[in-house]
């Protein structure tokens, strides 16, 4: 048994050091994992970053891992590591519901592949977390099951889709969780909870067991409190999956090593001028152009880049994602799995369908399968869908052309630090804005990293820098986040979670 | 002019199997006619002769031996399922009355 001083040590540690210490004997797997549950038991009530914790099943998984680390199983640097996992990605011996009244309660029979990847490296999955319906948000209000909050300010949105996760980090209710991002699920909660959070190339992360919201575009990721942590999440799920036909068949790039080296020297970094003007707070412009002239002062080359389709990426986006959401979510049905309501041996299987759908979706899943079925049909196919198709083509020829003359491309992860809760929950539009320049990467299938640049001046709340890189190279990514996250700390003199409400 | 009528709403939603109430077509159509205009604008820049990208990825097919696994039991393909009967998914009628 840990005393509080102890434990209290414990979930100040990075995933690193942790895993360290379980490698060392310093801590065994339970020790750490009843800190974190215990963390979590105090402080979600505020939180809400969880939708399921079970704290037996948790503590069977790190015995097992004690009792593999003592038999001398050769397990990876996270082994013994708690983390919180986002509840779209299946789980034997927990409910996966992506937030969804329509899968309430549903127990998958496998493990998605990432799931299957943390139980190898032995990682400790503490819960699932909160998250927008279906992954369709960027604010963690489209969930059925209420919203989680930020824990830089109550009233506030943790970013979405991924929100459970950020918030659960963010909190020090776990050191690390997992996330996806579709069209910035990951980026933008980590910018709005001042955390780590990358997207990796498409394909470079296995979507298998992964509840399908836009195929062609949703990657897994990671979170984490610093950029080193991230890149071990990173390499410890992912690399090619025979289970998913779009995995890529190569090696994983050397995230780890290049965390590791973070320097900047001689890099050019392009600057995409679009990502500025109306619709930006004035703080995160300026924290941002504070992190451009830091890098520079680091040895960068800084140069200013033009990617003129990128003014058309939202709404590219906003096309394709619920066209293939539309796609994607007919497999609920209320035949073989989830919600079934309104059976009453006279209806039939279309009418309970489509009353099962009705009750079992929420707003915004409803509104982007119906903005999904119009862009398909017939008559207006070629104006929507397929001109979205075309834009999607010139935004990766805009990436093309810049990664010819520069390494990376950084702006602002997201326009504004993180807004009240509720204030967009009515116009679809201005939600969607959140999205403005995390989504030409996901459209491209390209790489990028947001890390934390400062506390915006205006209202205190932390401020994103996202890093891109061409597909592949989200090493890259890496190693300027982890030079620019050294250079931000050492002029500080701190890092800022330190200055979270929620830090311990 | 509105760019989604109701009543277009109210097809769509037949079509997407959704038994949407009369406010929530009241409400989609307005949301949907706001959104559509915003996102048309990807007409303006698509021009012929850029060729459409589906995908992040070339896609290719792929292959793997035609072997032998251990897949899921009827129980834990079941498992999840609204009804059940005789080791089958139980589902409502698919043939009305007339049919």
């Amino acid at each position: 048994m840990s005393s509080a001083e102890e434990r209290a040590g414990i979930i100040r540690l990075s995933a690193a050091e942790i895993g360290a210490a379980v490698k060392a004997g310093t801590y065994s797997a339970v020790q750490v994992t009843e800190a974190f549950l215990d963390r979590a038991a105090e402080v979600d009530g505020d939180i809400s970053a969880f939708l399921h914790i079970d704290r037996e099943t948790a503590l069977a998984q790190a015995r097992s891992v004690d009792t593999r680390l003592a038999a001398g199983a050769e397990l990876g640097p996270l082994a013994g590591v708690p983390v919180a996992h986002k509840d779209v990605f299946t789980t034997v011996d927990m409910p996966t519901t992506a937030a969804s009244k329509i899968l309430e309660g549903w127990r998958p029979p496998y493990d998605a592949t990432v799931t299957a990847r943390l139980r190898e490296a032995g990682m400790v999955i503490l819960g699932k977390t909160n998250m927008d319906e279906f992954a369709m948000g960027s604010s963690t209000e489209n969930s059925a099951y209420g919203v989680t909050r930020n824990p830089w300010d109550l009233s506030r949105i943790p970013g979405g889709s991924s929100g459970g996760s950020s918030a659960a980090v963010a909190a020090f209710e776990a050191p690390l969780a997992t996330g996806t991002d579709t069209g910035g699920s990951i980026r933008q909660p980590a910018a709005v909870c001042g955390l780590v959070g990358a997207k990796p190339t498409y394909g470079g992360s296995s979507r298998y067991g992964l509840i399908a919201f836009a195929s062609s575009l949703d990657t897994p990721g990671p979170f984490a409190r610093n950029v080193l942590d991230a890149a071990l999440l990173h390499e410890a799920f992912s690399g090619h999956d025979p289970h998913d036909s779009t995995s890529i068949d190569a090696p994983v790039p050397a995230v780890v090593e290049a965390a590791r080296r973070a320097d900047v020297e001689g890099m050019r970094i392009g600057v995409v001028k679009e990502f500025a003007g109306d619709g930006y707070q004035p703080g995160v412009l300026q924290r941002f152009q504070e992190a451009v002239e830091l890098l520079e002062s680091l040895g960068a080359k800084v140069v200013e880049v033009s990617c003129p389709s990128f003014d058309t990426a939202l709404a590219a986006y906003y096309l394709i994602a619920p066209s293939e959401c539309s796609s994607n979510l007919a497999r609920f049905d209320a035949m073989r799995y989830g919600l079934r309501v309104d059976d009453d041996g006279t209806r039939s299987a279309e009418d309970v369908m489509s009353l099962t759908r009705a009750q079992g979706f929420g707003p915004e899943v409803k509104r982007r399968i119906i903005l999904g079925t119009y862009a398909l049909s017939s008559g207006y196919y070629d104006a929507y869908y397929g001109s979205a198709q075309q834009v999607r083509t010139l935004i990766k020829r805009d990436f093309d052309a810049a990664f010819q003359d520069v390494d990376v491309l950084v702006s602002p992860t997201a326009p504004t630090t993180a807004f009240p809760l509720g204030e967009r929950a009515d116009d679809p539009m201005a939600m969607y804005l959140a999205d403005l320049c995390t989504i030409p990467t996901n459209l491209a299938g390209n790489a990028a990293l947001s890390v934390p640049c400062g506390l915006a001046p205006e209202d205190g709340l932390p401020v994103g820098l996202q890093i891109m890189a061409p597909a592949l190279a989200d090493d890259r990514t890496y190693r300027v986040g982890a030079a620019f996250e050294a250079a931000l700390r050492s002029k500080n003199g701190a890092d800022l979670l330190d200055s979270s409400p929620y830090a311990p | 002019m509105s760019a989604i009528t109701r009543d277009e709403v109210a097809h769509l939603a037949r079509l997407s199997r959704l038994a949407l109430q009369e406010d929530e077509l009241d409400q989609l159509a307005a949301q949907l006619d706001v959104i559509i205009s915003a996102v048309a604008k990807v007409q303006e820049v698509a021009t012929g002769d850029i060729p459409p990208t589906s995908h992040a990825l070339p896609l290719t097919n792929v292959y793997r031996p035609d072997e032998v696994h251990q897949g899921l039991s009827p129980e834990e393909a079941l498992a999840g399922a609204p009804a059940v009967e005789d080791q089958r998914f139980r589902v409502p009628q698919i043939l009305g009355e007339e049919e």
